[in-house]
């Protein structure tokens, strides 16, 4: 790699970076750990100080222990998609920060993603391997070939239909963008179709084993709240975990994320300082690409059924989770999703709840991530984490 | 083309000549389509040759206000297709004011359509008494309303334009492209879920027998003698509209093109930063492009859902938005004739190409999943990549354009 030629001063560096390493993997993990925490104490509080201010409306339901008996699954519901949002996200971010143009594709870039994985278990299941495969391996396989289909395709959706248009106007590139998503949802859509796996794709998985009984609390009225986890979440959470981890190492520890972060802080002076712009733009295509395509797999494994649109929906709200936490911000991508994957779910079980079933949480549940990114971008553009970065000219 | 009399003659005789053709014969079929095109490429001929202004009015008079009404009552299917391409010049002259005047990219545009036809179609129906049953006295609204809801629904539409353009026009233009796109949603969403607690919108069923303008015309046409069934009497009627639509949109879209206005937003339009410099004020120009092109959807909407007789909220979606979006993009940016000439190809694709070429393959018996008609998006998306990559001023560029692109 080119970035070798400014890395001789850092040789003195280098001795102490074991401590500073850690310190700048663990230290983002641990404030958005912290941060989990906050927001599910914050919003329970929430939930329950209106419920108990309801109560005196519905005098047919006991409101308070409706609310509390649903508390615990709607917070791994709210943790689940909260890393389904933060590992698009990343995606939209590292873009976004290198070449201040949002990806449009990237939704179906996740898309493609999930279609690898349903394609790999439906070759298995045709073959009959499917049944006996051991659960962890199956993940690590489909994984992996979903990062490389979806990196690969980001690479060329970059190389074909970006590149050229690097200099062009704003609009330019964005215009392209939004065509590459459009071909890509019905070409996935044509192939779907054509080789019978039809619209509706059912994303087979050997037997992942049992639901994971976490802890079981005791209501007042006497039922029992249980917060279990099943295998599929749990592996979810695990892997955008690892991979969480994985790019925050990449990102801040090495040379090549020194490199990243110069092209994102101005790419002509990295060019000048040595660092091959071209391909950093196409390495950071295919490390969020590789991203969004295992976020694919894990969540069609999650959600069992995938169709060719699913990358719209949850593209568009993982680029509110990237805005929500400041555009261009890694750690701040991360906060951003597990926000919106909490406000999410809260809305989405609570919604009917309150209003007696006159709205339906689910249906509202989209409009939650338009309306915060609305609000945030009258009351906060710059996100929560961002700072305000004067205007290049 | 020279300005001299062998030019008028080719001209005129290539009008005559499509005209001839397209009244001998009135069926629908593919060689009808391809005469069709043709007689519509007239105006794009009148367009591009160097002849004299009144000339080339008197000739697109003639053609699209005779020539095409008189065929329509030969064949309903082609005056409903010139009927739509009115509408989506319209619509796209409109999203234009707001992406190539002002440089603003707006993925939700339909929301806006989609409030002028819902507005229209609850207060001309029965709906408007379920919002509030003291209503059920004074709606659904008479057919003669129709004319005094049309600036109605101009207001209300610049109004959405306002509150949606508030919060985002601060900031930069991807910002406010993916905003807009969720907006386009939220509306879409919330058409189909307001039929509780109140029914507004009668949810995903939709609202039928929406109310149409009167027919004062009808008596007089038939003491010239003219003997028509309604529903022709309502294609023409609908066609003329629509086609006064086209005219009022072309003049007002000119004539702020050509102001102080259209001045302002191609200054905000090329340098942003630049503009606030000279003194252009920012936000409320923007306000203003967003607030023409809501109003303009908003119209057109209210035609629509009088046209149609029916609305719900998949027609709204957002393959709609982008359809309208490859029109500007097609055409040119900010170029009025290319933008009437991507409105007029697009249409015509998806209502003639499309639906023809699916007939002729459903008879090789190839796999339904062939089908053309089925992957609008797809047809869509390439045109938007290919038209940015090697095309980006479009067909009929805006001069201005042409050499911005081109000079680096």
């Amino acid at each position: 790699m080119n970035v070798n030629n400014i890395s001789d001063s850092e040789a003195s560096l280098a001795r102490r970076t074991l401590g500073f390493t850690l310190q700048n993997i663990f230290k983002p993990i641990l404030q958005i750990i912290l941060f989990i925490l906050c927001s599910i104490l914050f919003l329970s509080f929430i939930v329950i100080f209106l419920a108990l201010i309801l109560r005196g409306s519905h005098t047919e339901i006991d409101l308070l222990n409706n609310v509390l008996v649903i508390l615990p699954q709607v917070i791994i519901d709210g943790l689940v998609r909260g890393f389904l949002f933060a590992t698009i996200a990343l995606g939209y971010t590292m873009v976004y920060g290198v070449l201040e143009f949002i990806n449009f594709a990237h939704g179906e870039i996740f898309m493609v993603g999930a279609f690898t994985g349903a394609g790999f278990a439906s070759i298995l299941n045709h073959f009959g391997f499917l049944k006996g495969f051991p659960a962890i391996p199956f993940l690590i396989i489909s994984l992996l070939l979903g990062m490389f289909v979806s990196g690969s395709l980001a690479l060329l959706t970059e190389r074909i239909a970006y590149r050229r248009l690097r200099n062009a106007p704003r609009l330019v590139p964005l215009i392209s963008a939004l065509g590459v998503s459009l071909l890509l949802q019905d070409l996935m859509r044509m192939i779907v179709t054509a080789t019978g796996l039809g619209f509706n794709t059912s994303y087979r998985t050997p037997d992942m084993g049992k639901p994971w009984q976490i802890a079981k609390f005791i209501i007042p009225d006497g039922r029992q709240a249980v917060m279990s986890i099943d295998s599929r979440s749990l592996n979810f959470i695990i892997a955008a975990m690892i991979m969480l981890i994985g790019l925050n190492y990449l990102v801040s520890a090495t040379k090549l994320g020194k490199a990243i972060r110069a092209v994102a802080e101005d790419r002509h002076t990295a060019s000048l300082m040595g660092v091959n712009v071209n391909q950093i733009i196409s390495l950071t295509f295919l490390i969020g690409g590789a991203l969004g395509g295992a976020a694919g797999v894990l969540f069609g494994i999650r959600v069992g059924t995938i169709d060719p649109y699913i990358g719209f929906l949850n593209g568009l709200k993982a680029f509110t989770a990237a805005v929500l936490g400041g555009i261009g911000n890694i750690t701040g991508a991360m906060v951003g999703g597990i926000l919106l994957g909490f406000l999410e779910a809260f809305v989405a079980s609570y919604l009917s709840l309150f209003t007696n079933g006159e709205f339906a949480g689910a249906n509202y549940a989209d409009i939650t991530a338009f309306s915060i990114l609305i609000l945030i971008l009258i009351f906060r553009p710059a996100g929560l984490l961002g700072e305000t970065v004067a205007q290049k000219v | 083309m020279k300005s001299d009399p062998v030019a008028y003659f080719l001209v005129t005789a290539y009008a005559l000549l499509t005209t001839t053709l397209l009244l001998r014969y009135p069926r629908t079929n593919l060689a009808t389509d391809l005469i069709f095109v043709l007689f519509l490429g007239t105006i794009l001929i009148l367009h591009k040759s160097a002849l004299a202004k009144s000339y080339k009015l008197l000739i697109s008079s003639l053609i699209l206000g005779l020539a095409l009404p008189f065929f329509g009552t030969l064949n309903p299917f082609y005056i409903d297709v010139a009927t739509f391409i009115g509408i989506f010049v319209v619509l796209a002259l409109g999203l234009n004011v707001v992406v190539g005047f002002a440089g603003l990219l707006d993925l939700g545009y339909v929301a806006f359509y989609a409030v002028g036809a819902y507005l229209w179609a609850i207060f001309s129906t029965p709906q408007a008494g379920q919002i509030w049953p003291a209503w059920s006295s004074h709606f659904p609204l008479a057919p003669l309303w129709f004319f005094l809801f049309i600036p109605f629904a101009l207001i209300v539409g610049a109004a959405m334009g306002v509150l949606l353009g508030l919060p985002v026009l601060r900031l930069r233009g991807d910002y406010l492209a993916i905003v807009t796109l969720g907006f386009g949603e939220v509306i879409r969403v919330l058409a189909t879920n307001l039929d509780r607690p109140i029914n507004i919108t009668n949810g995903a069923q939709g609202i039928k027998s929406i109310g149409r303008p009167p027919l004062f015309f009808a008596p007089f046409f038939q003491a010239l003698g003219w003997n028509l069934s309604e529903s022709q009497l309502y294609q023409l009627y609908f066609y003329f509209l629509v086609l006064i639509m086209v005219g009022i949109t072309l003049v007002v879209v000119r004539h702020l093109n050509d102001s102080r206005i259209g001045r302002a937003w191609t200054a905000i339009r090329e340098d942003e930063t630049a503009a606030i410099a000279m003194g252009v004020p920012l936000v409320k120009m923007k306000l203003l492009a967003f607030a023409v092109g809501a109003s303009f959807a908003s119209v057109m909407g209210m035609l629509f859902a009088a046209k149609q007789l029916f609305i719900n909220p998949p027609t709204f979606d957002l393959i709609r938005s982008i359809s309208i979006l490859s029109m500007v993009i097609l055409g040119g940016m900010g170029s009025i004739p290319g933008v009437i000439l991507g409105a007029t190809l697009v249409t015509l694709l998806n209502l003639q190409l499309l639906p023809r070429i699916a007939m002729e393959l459903g008879q090789l018996n190839l796999p339904p999943y062939i089908d053309p008609t089925r992957y609008q998006r797809m047809i869509f998306g390439l045109l938007l990549i290919l038209m940015t990559i090697f095309r980006s001023e479009g067909i009929l560029p805006e001069d201005r354009r042409q050499k911005e692109l081109h000079e680096k």
